[in-house]
């Protein structure tokens, strides 16, 4: 299944299976830790960022796109460390990805990181939500390419 | 405030809590939503409990049994004389949902921490990524009290008889617009909408939301009463999963001192899935 994922997040979905329960919220902690907060030039075009309706929590994202290249920026509270590990995940597997490759990600990638044993069905839909969300803006831009969108 | 209260001894004030963190007799449980928070940070000497990974039966759609308790409460040095305080995130909700299991057993010394995570940060007080071990206890848990926990037969009763059920769902949910709260994943029952007869309080409007402390006692009393929820009769309250419901029931039951209110745990997430039970929209 992994050939058809970004070479970034295939890795972090194979680190992820090779864990243990306690290691595995370790490890997400550690991405919780390790989001991004958007650069300036995330801000250039004065677009509100877009809210990800979807998420229990609110969630907003902006968008970078480089030669043809994508980043993701999120905003996500910080008492809401789990959509923090998340969208830290989907950022760092995401990074510099094309459209094309966002889109070719299944929605049931994760399945291998052997989430289910700490999340409910439940909690594991933020995870879907947010991939779903990418990928309508992947798909957006691949039809109107620019340079940065919000 | 608390003094208001028909059971003030349920519930403590962090400052409290932050005397007796180095008390062996007190034994702080932090129960969140967010199954990573506590990790992030908690109250120095807390230990965690997830609803999911913790209390749930690994196999069943139920709680883990007596035995499996016992183990649990080994494990967290929590012993039968032990006073176990909760606390969490999003108003204590599913610090309720842990003292309500703990009910269930039969501990006796159980406490809900006023205003839960949320006031302890903002109050600056400190936390800590350190997870403590205590020394495993012999601990004896009582069979369950099924005074507090109502199962479906029950609330079939309850609602053929005509007796009082609590809907603490959003009004949406309540109104079978939604299946789950408003912005979160709309999936995990059938069909919408409420049992026949069930009155719509929200769970969150026990809570004041500035500082997540529940609301006095009058204020309670009125919430309620106003919808013909009094003291002298049987309740049951229910939810999505008997998550937010755990939480009235606390209110119900130690705030305002109603001898007879149970929880609903298999709430909407079994009700809508029903076959053959009738919904009201």
């Amino acid at each position: 299944m992994s050939h058809t994922l970004p070479p970034a997040l295939a890795e972090i979905v194979n680190d992820f299976g090779l864990c243990e329960r306690q290691e595995k919220i370790a490890l997400l902690v550690d991405y919780a830790n390790q989001l991004l907060p958007p650069p300036p030039e995330a801000f250039a075009d004065g677009d509100a960022p877009e809210s990800v309706p979807e998420c229990m929590t609110p969630v907003s994202l902006r968008v970078l796109q480089t030669d043809g290249r994508l980043r993701f920026y999120f905003d996500v509270p910080p008492d809401a460390p789990l959509i923090r590990g998340y969208a830290a995940i989907m950022q760092q597997g995401l990074w510099d990805a094309t459209p094309e490759e966002i889109l070719r990600i299944p929605a049931d990638f994760y399945h291998v990181m052997g989430l289910e044993e700490l999340l409910t069905p439940q909690r594991l839909n933020g995870l879907t939500a947010i991939l779903a969300h990418v990928k309508r803006i992947a798909l957006r831009l691949m039809q109107k390419p620019s340079s940065a969108e919000a | 405030m608390s003094g208001e209260y028909a059971h003030p001894e349920a519930l403590v004030e962090t400052e409290w809590v932050a005397e007796h963190l180095n008390d062996p007799k007190v034994r702080l449980v932090e129960s969140n939503e967010d199954p990573l928070l506590y990790e992030t940070g908690h109250i120095p000497g807390a230990v965690k409990v997830d609803w999911f990974t913790t209390l749930q039966h690994p196999l069943r759609r139920d709680f883990i049994e007596k035995p499996q308790f016992e183990e649990l409460c080994r494990r967290l040095g929590i012993a039968n004389d032990t006073t176990v305080v909760f606390y969490g995130d999003k108003n204590n909700w599913f610090a309720c949902y842990a003292f309500w299991l703990f009910a269930y057993y039969g501990h006796e010394h159980l406490k809900i921490m006023n205003g839960g995570r949320t006031k302890w940060v903002a109050e600056g007080r400190p936390l800590t990524t350190e997870v403590p071990t205590y020394p495993p206890t012999d601990y004896k848990a009582k069979d369950p009290d099924p005074s507090i926990r109502a199962f479906r037969e029950d609330v079939f009763r309850q609602m053929e008889r005509g007796l009082p059920l609590v809907d603490v769902r959003s009004p949406q949910e309540y109104s079978g617009e939604l299946i789950h709260m408003p912005n979160y994943p709309q999936e995990g029952a059938q069909r919408g909408g409420h049992i026949p007869g069930a009155v719509n309080i929200p769970w969150a409007q026990a809570v004041n939301p500035e500082t997540s402390t529940f609301k006095p006692a009058a204020e309670l009393r009125q919430l309620y009463e106003q919808y013909g929820i009094t003291p002298d009769k049987e309740i049951i309250a229910y939810c999505r999963i008997g998550e937010r419901s755990s939480l009235t029931w606390f209110v119900l039951r130690y705030l305002l001192g109603y001898p007879h209110v149970k929880n609903y745990d298999g709430s909407w997430t079994e009700w809508g899935n029903l076959v053959n039970a009738p919904i009201e929209k």
